[in-house]
Order: structure tokens, then sequence, then C-alpha cells
């Protein structure tokens, strides 16, 4: 993937001709300077645009989160009522719809990953941060391994570890001699797909979204200043990247809710015995 | 520079420290959100909740303590009725029992005065009987001394006369032996004394 985007950078440049041509955005996008650095129990932290940007999501939203909850009324005003709108759809919609009646304890979790994963994601349209650090692989990795960690640790609390490994090593209901295919595609999707998937979803899109929104934007900046046909589509370009930011506005949120509910739906795998 | 540095990366291979910061973000959020935020709308909910069924459930408890006393109302009314009713027959029958202890009471007394007047009514007869029966011999004995002394040899007339009169007064005296026997009994009687 990386040597490919970057050959991709490179015949773009090649074909603009000379070496004046449009240099295509590649994954350094993804690693800005490093504002600060420094070594704590040998392990390197490299504090960069993009750390500082999740921090600011997560303070952002956390400040909204606990100014809408702070003085908790019947009647909600405007503030109270846009938080609670966001955490009953977590709470009521996949808490309660997806995970089951025994799903409320969970909440508060899912909606702590709903509203983080929103926040970070929605960076990638604000003006000046304009990526998310979702685009970070480490990012959607930690999640997914709690996420992971989480619904083992539910599956095995509820079920009792016997029944729930056996439930996945043996799917209950099937032929014995389809063991032999079922058993490991069961054990490498609930031990490995899974969490991989999460991570790589909410990873890819925000990844790629962000790589079209430069594209696009680099992109007519480019073309207005080249003459040719580029007057023509420079805008096009222009009018691209503001489609693709409306684009990302649904991408943000459809891959938070997705990457919730997708929890959801495990959580409801470790706490309901399969059926 | 910082290109060169992405050729070294790989995108899926993220540092550890960008982990460890990643972790300790999310960690925040968790907390955040369950000390604080979930345990405020959960109150919120709640609250919300009980507002609506408190009003409906505090309604149906309304309505039913007003069936209740409704009830109850009823129940005093049959039974204010019953005891009404009882009490009307329970006096009816009172007053039948005191009319026929009056009544009863009533005829012995009048009985006992009966018997009383008749006692008395027998006495004073018997007495004036005997007031009577010595008045008569003296009488008689008057009468006879009277005839005597005027003519004793009268005819037998007169003697008649004397007889017919203690006959009378014999009749008079018991009303029941107008004989001549009974008179002479009596006068019999008186002649002896």
């Amino acid at each position: 993937m990386t040597s490919s985007a970057h050959a991709l950078g490179t015949v773009l440049a090649v074909e603009s001709g000379g070496g004046d041509g449009f240099q295509a955005p590649g994954l350094g996008e993804f690693y800005p300077e490093t504002v600060a650095e420094f070594s704590l129990l040998g392990v390197d932290f490299a504090i960069t645009r993009i750390t500082i940007i999740l921090w600011i999501a997560t303070a952002l939203m956390l400040a909204f989160v606990i100014a809408a909850v702070r003085k908790p009324q019947i009647v909600p005003g405007k503030l109270q009522f846009i938080g609670e709108s966001g955490y009953s759809l977590v709470r009521d919609g996949i808490a309660r719809d997806v995970v089951g009646p025994r799903g409320i304890p969970f909440a508060p979790f899912l909606a702590a990953l709903f509203f983080f994963i929103l926040a970070n994601n929605f960076m990638a349209i604000v003006p000046f941060a304009q990526i998310s650090p979702m685009s970070k692989f480490a990012f959607p990795l930690v999640l997914a391994g709690i996420c992971w960690v989480l619904y083992i640790y539910i599956g095995i609390r509820e079920q009792g570890a016997g029944k729930y490994f056996k439930d996945i090593l043996f799917l209950p209901g099937v032929p014995k001699p389809m063991y032999i295919l079922v058993t490991p595609i069961e054990i490498l999707q609930n031990f490995v797909v899974r969490p991989f998937t999460l991570a790589v979803r909410l990873f890819a899109n925000m990844f790629a979204g962000h790589m079209l929104l430069v594209v696009f934007s680099l992109g007519a900046v480019y073309l207005f200043g080249r003459d040719n046909f580029s007057i023509v589509f420079g805008p096009i370009s222009a009018l691209m990247a503001i489609v693709m930011t409306f684009f990302e506005l649904l991408v943000i949120f459809l891959q938070a809710y997705v990457f919730t509910v997708l929890m959801g739906t495990y959580l409801n795998g470790s706490i309901e015995a399969e059926h | 520079m910082s290109i060169l540095a992405a050729e070294s990366e790989n995108p899926l291979l993220p540092p550890l420290g960008e982990i460890i910061i990643g972790l300790i973000a999310f960690a925040i959020v968790l907390l955040v959100f369950f000390k604080f935020v979930a345990p405020r709308f959960e109150q919120v909910f709640r609250a919300r909740r009980e507002a609506i069924e408190g009003g409906i459930e505090r309604a149906e408890a309304m309505q039913a303590e007003a069936k209740a006393a409704l009830e109850q109302y009823r129940a005093q009314l049959a039974e204010a009725r019953t005891e009404a009713a009882q009490i009307r027959d329970q006096a009816r029958a009172e007053g039948q029992q005191i009319l026929e202890e009056l009544r009863t009471q009533a005829q012995e007394e009048s009985a006992r005065i009966v018997a009383r007047g008749e006692e008395q009514l027998a006495a004073s007869r018997q007495q004036v009987l005997n007031e009577l029966r010595t008045h008569i011999g003296t009488l008689a004995v008057d009468l006879a001394g009277r005839v005597v002394g005027e003519s004793l040899t009268d005819d037998a007339r007169r003697r008649g006369t004397v007889d017919r009169f203690l006959d009378q007064l014999d009749g008079m005296a018991t009303g029941s032996t107008p004989d001549g026997r009974g008179g002479a009994s009596v006068y019999a009687a008186d002649g002896n004394r």
C-alpha cells in the first residue's frame, strides 16, 4: 500500500511533466513533523499535530458532554437535548436493542466509544485540523483491542469459559464432519477477523476520506495555477472537494455508529448463548 | 524529511507511544462516561419516567381512592339502612309487646277491680242482709206486738197481711225463694232469739 500510493504520486508527478509537476499527497500526510518528543520508560512518545488534534477533539467532546449533563433537567435545554439524543441513540438503539435486555450496563462503554470516535472523526472536516486521528491506525487499534478483550471477557463471565469457547470451536447445530471446515473459520473470525476488521474499517475509511479530500483540494489549488483546460478542471476539483466534505460528514457519523453497533452485536453474542 | 520518515513506516504498524496515547485518551473518556455522564443521564431518564408514570400512578391511585371511598360510603349507607330497618322492626315489636303488656295489665286491673267490686258488693249485701234481718226481726216483733196489742183476736185476714208482709221481706232478702217456708224459718229464727 505504501509503495503503490507513493508510486501513484510519482506517476502523477512524472506525467505532469518536469520537476514542478503536481506533487500528489502521500503517506507523509499522516506523519506530520513531531512537535515534541520524549522517552518514558523506554517508550518513545512523538507528539505530533495529530496527537494534539486527538487531545483537542477528546477534550471538546468531554466538555460538551459534561456541559450537557451538568444540570440535568427533566425538561431538557438545548444542550442537554443534543447530548441526550446522542446518548439515547447508543443507550436505546444499541445497548438495549442490539446487545439485548441485559445490555443497559454496557451503555456507558458504548456511548464513550461512539462519542470518542465521532469527535475524533469529526476533526476530519474541521477547518485547520482537517485530519482525523482515526486515520492513524494506532487509535482504531486501541479501541478494537479494548473491544476484543471486553467481548471475550464478557463471554467468559456470562457463559463460563468452557461453554463460551466450546460454542465457538464447535458451533452447535453443525454436522460433525463440517467442524473441519467451520472450526478454523470460527476461531479466525472470533479472535482475529472481528477486532482486525473493526479497527481497519474505521481506519481505512478515515484514511481514504482524508486522502480524497487532500487530493481534490490540492488538485484544485494546483490546477488554478495552470493554464490550458485547468480553468475547467480546477473548479470541478474544488467542487468535488466540497462534495467530498459532505460525503465525509456522512462517513464520519456512519463509521462511529457502525463501530459501536458491531461492538454491540459482539457483546450480544457474548451475553446470549449461540442459537 | 517527513516523506522520508513516512517511507520507513508501515501505516498498519503504529508506534507503541501512539497506542499508549490513544489508550490514555480513551481511558479518560471511559472514566468520564462511567463516573459522570451515564449516571446523570440515567438519573434524568429515571426522573422523567417517574414524572410520567408517577403522574399516571397518582391519578390511578386517586381514582382508586375515590372508588374505595364511594364503596365505603355505599356500604355505610346500606348498613345504616338495614340498621334503621332493624331498629324500626324492633321498635314495632317492642311497641306491640308494650301494647300487649298494657292490655293484659289493663285486663288484669279491670278484672281485679271488678272482682273487688263484686266482693265489696257481696260484703255490703251480706251486711245489708244481716242488718235487714235484725231490723226485720225487731220490726216483726214490733209489728207483732202492735198487732197483738190492738187486736189479738182479729180475723184471719190480718194474719194474712202479716204473712204476706213477711213473705215479701223474705223474697227481697233472698230473691230466690219467695215461698212462705223461708220466711217462716227466718221468722222462726228471729222468734227464737
